[in-house]
């Protein structure tokens, strides 16, 4: 019996790490792959930061495209949690004309294909003067966050009991007073769920941009790097391009971490209702 | 009042968007002159004919299935390994899971130059294990590039899947299995008699997400295949893009645009049936 117990432990170890392994190797693979020494790269010899000097200098230069991501990213996430909050706030506790079809509009969004869209939106903001616009490609980002974080809004407020809101509305607050000085204290993880996920979504995507920005100079990161690796003098540049990878990723690696309890709370309150 | 910025929003920028591409997909629409004249089957019409349309259904539809079932057989296996509190247990579920907070567009990025012969590690390692002597052309022929995009994903969504199992699987009571057991189930006869079906909620919103997602690949193919070698991992996604932007005729994107909707809202209505249904039994 201990035997088998031995042989189960190890079987889980060497089948659970390796495949471990698999899922860590090009993660850190391509850390070290901007870092070290290669023939089609910036870093010929030795160990060093050539390929991110690179990266620094191309085209608008590293710190315009990390501007462009950041804003984009804080504008959406800006934007969600204002509709969100106040939406989910409508939703959850009050009846008003159009409720129903709006809610399920709002949840239309994700039938509705994020590429088709794209196109009528590129005409759109075309009209109105947000295209090649950093803004305007915020709300587009938001649309797409719009199901998700009303729904996990509308919950967050369905879950704070009534109590607590009748007895500030008693002492003469507002119902706009009870939503900034109570119910925002109360709906918090909710808010950082949701700031989290539009901020990830914002920060990662990469269609949108591709469609509504046609400036180089107002790329945000990941369709900057996406160009550079082709550009550069006409030869790929796979260093920069790790380079890049890197500090794409290592934002996104840093909130996941710190926020994994959020991360998979939302997912799991998300997921479940389907 | 409270729902109004959300309610103009809503207005503004999906069902305004929802009547242009109808009415733009029915007329003559140059990306680069005003023409507004009515075109209406002609754009519907044009996308039969075009020499890669079916081409990049059939691919997208063959990359579906696939991604699709290695996707739920290999996320299964994984969240049925890290069900249990053990030790080393969070650390597996936290490797497993990193892949899925970084961006498609990064992920690609990264295995585009993993792939590549001139910094890849693969290449070397396979050569140093004497298992090839000249390096695998990952990317340069249709069936590798296929291959690559697919281990791709699968390493990029893996850990998601998992964690929707994983919910599912925790959702389990364990009393059911302990039954089971004193009445003389094995382990192989309880999964399938008792895991899988009381896991088809999970397992249907994993089909749901799965299969809406790869129908719509566009990131992984746009930056690590460009959609070659010779156009063979060109996506349906991929073409609206192209019609928009390469040739300028928003009017067949448009058209376009409204064909890959309709589809996926028929399967997406399917598929909610099916989860509505699962979710009752």
């Amino acid at each position: 019996m201990r035997l088998q117990q031995a042989i189960g432990r190890t079987s889980f170890w060497v089948f659970g790490g390796g495949l471990a392994l698999m899922f860590l190797i090009p993660l850190i693979w391509t850390g070290v792959a901007s870092v070290s020494p290669h023939g089609a790269t910036a870093q010929q010899e030795g160990y060093g930061f050539a390929n991110y000097r690179t990266l620094t200098e191309y085209d608008a230069g590293l710190p315009t495209y990390l501007w462009n991501s950041a804003y984009v990213s804080i504008l959406t996430v800006i934007f969600t949690l204002v509709l969100s909050l106040l939406g989910g706030y409508a939703f959850a506790r009050f009846r008003f004309p159009g409720r129903d079809v709006l809610f399920l509009l709002i949840i239309a969004i994700l039938m509705v294909p994020y590429a088709t869209l794209l196109v009528p939106l590129w005409v759109l903001m075309g009209e109105i003067g947000l295209r090649n616009s950093l803004f305007g490609l915020a709300l587009v980002l938001t649309l797409y966050q719009l199901p998700f974080s009303m729904f996990m809004m509308r919950i967050s407020f369905e879950a704070v009991p009534r109590e607590i809101e009748e007895s500030a509305l008693v002492d003469g607050c507002g119902t706009f007073g009870v939503l900034r000085r109570v119910l925002v204290y109360a709906v918090w993880p909710g808010m950082i769920t949701v700031g989290l996920f539009a901020f990830l979504h914002a920060w990662n995507d990469f269609i949108a941009p591709l469609f509504m920005i046609n400036d180089s100079s107002r790329y945000p990161l990941s369709l900057a790097i996406a160009t550079l690796r082709q550009q550069t003098m006409g030869a790929v540049d796979f260093g920069a391009t790790q380079a890049g990878v890197v500090i794409m990723a290592l934002p996104c690696l840093i909130l996941f971490v710190l926020l994994q309890r959020h991360y998979v709370r939302g997912f799991m309150s998300g997921a479940l209702k389907g | 009042m409270y729902a109004a910025p959300a309610a103009l929003f809503v207005l503004l920028f999906f069902v305004l968007p929802l009547l242009l591409v109808g009415q733009m997909s029915a007329s003559e629409r140059p990306l680069l002159q005003g023409g507004q004249g009515i075109n209406f089957p002609d754009n519907y019409a044009g996308i039969a004919d075009d020499r890669l349309f079916w081409p990049a259904v059939g691919f997208t539809l063959k990359y579906t299935v696939i991604v699709v079932v290695v996707l739920l057989v290999l996320s299964m296996g994984m969240a049925l390994l890290v069900q249990n509190r053990r030790r080393g247990v969070g650390f597996l579920r936290t490797a497993y899971f990193l892949p899925v907070s970084l961006g498609l567009a990064s992920a690609s990025l990264l295995f585009w130059g993993f792939y590549s012969p001139q910094i890849g590690p693969i290449d070397p390692f396979l050569q140093w294990l004497g298992i090839t002597d000249e390096p695998v052309r990952w990317i340069g022929t249709p069936t590798m590039a296929l291959i690559s995009s697919i281990i791709l994903v699968v390493w990029k969504f893996a850990g998601f899947f998992m964690l929707i199992l994983l919910v599912g699987l925790q959702s389990i009571p364990n009393e059911v299995y302990e039954a089971a057991r004193v009445d003389g189930a094995s382990k192989v006869q309880s999964f399938f008699r008792i895991t899988l079906p009381l896991l088809r909620p999970s397992i249907a919103l994993c089909l749901i997400i799965s299969v809406t997602g790869s129908l719509l690949a566009f990131d992984q193919f746009f930056i690590l295949t460009n959609g070659g070698p010779d156009n063979s991992t060109t996506t349906v996604v991929m073409m609206i893009y192209r019609e928009a932007f390469r040739r300028f005729d928003l009017g067949s994107a448009a058209a376009l645009s409204v064909v890959v909707l309709l589809v996926l809202l028929v399967i997406n209505i399917a598929q909610f049936r099916y989860l509505r249904r699962g979710a009752d039994d």
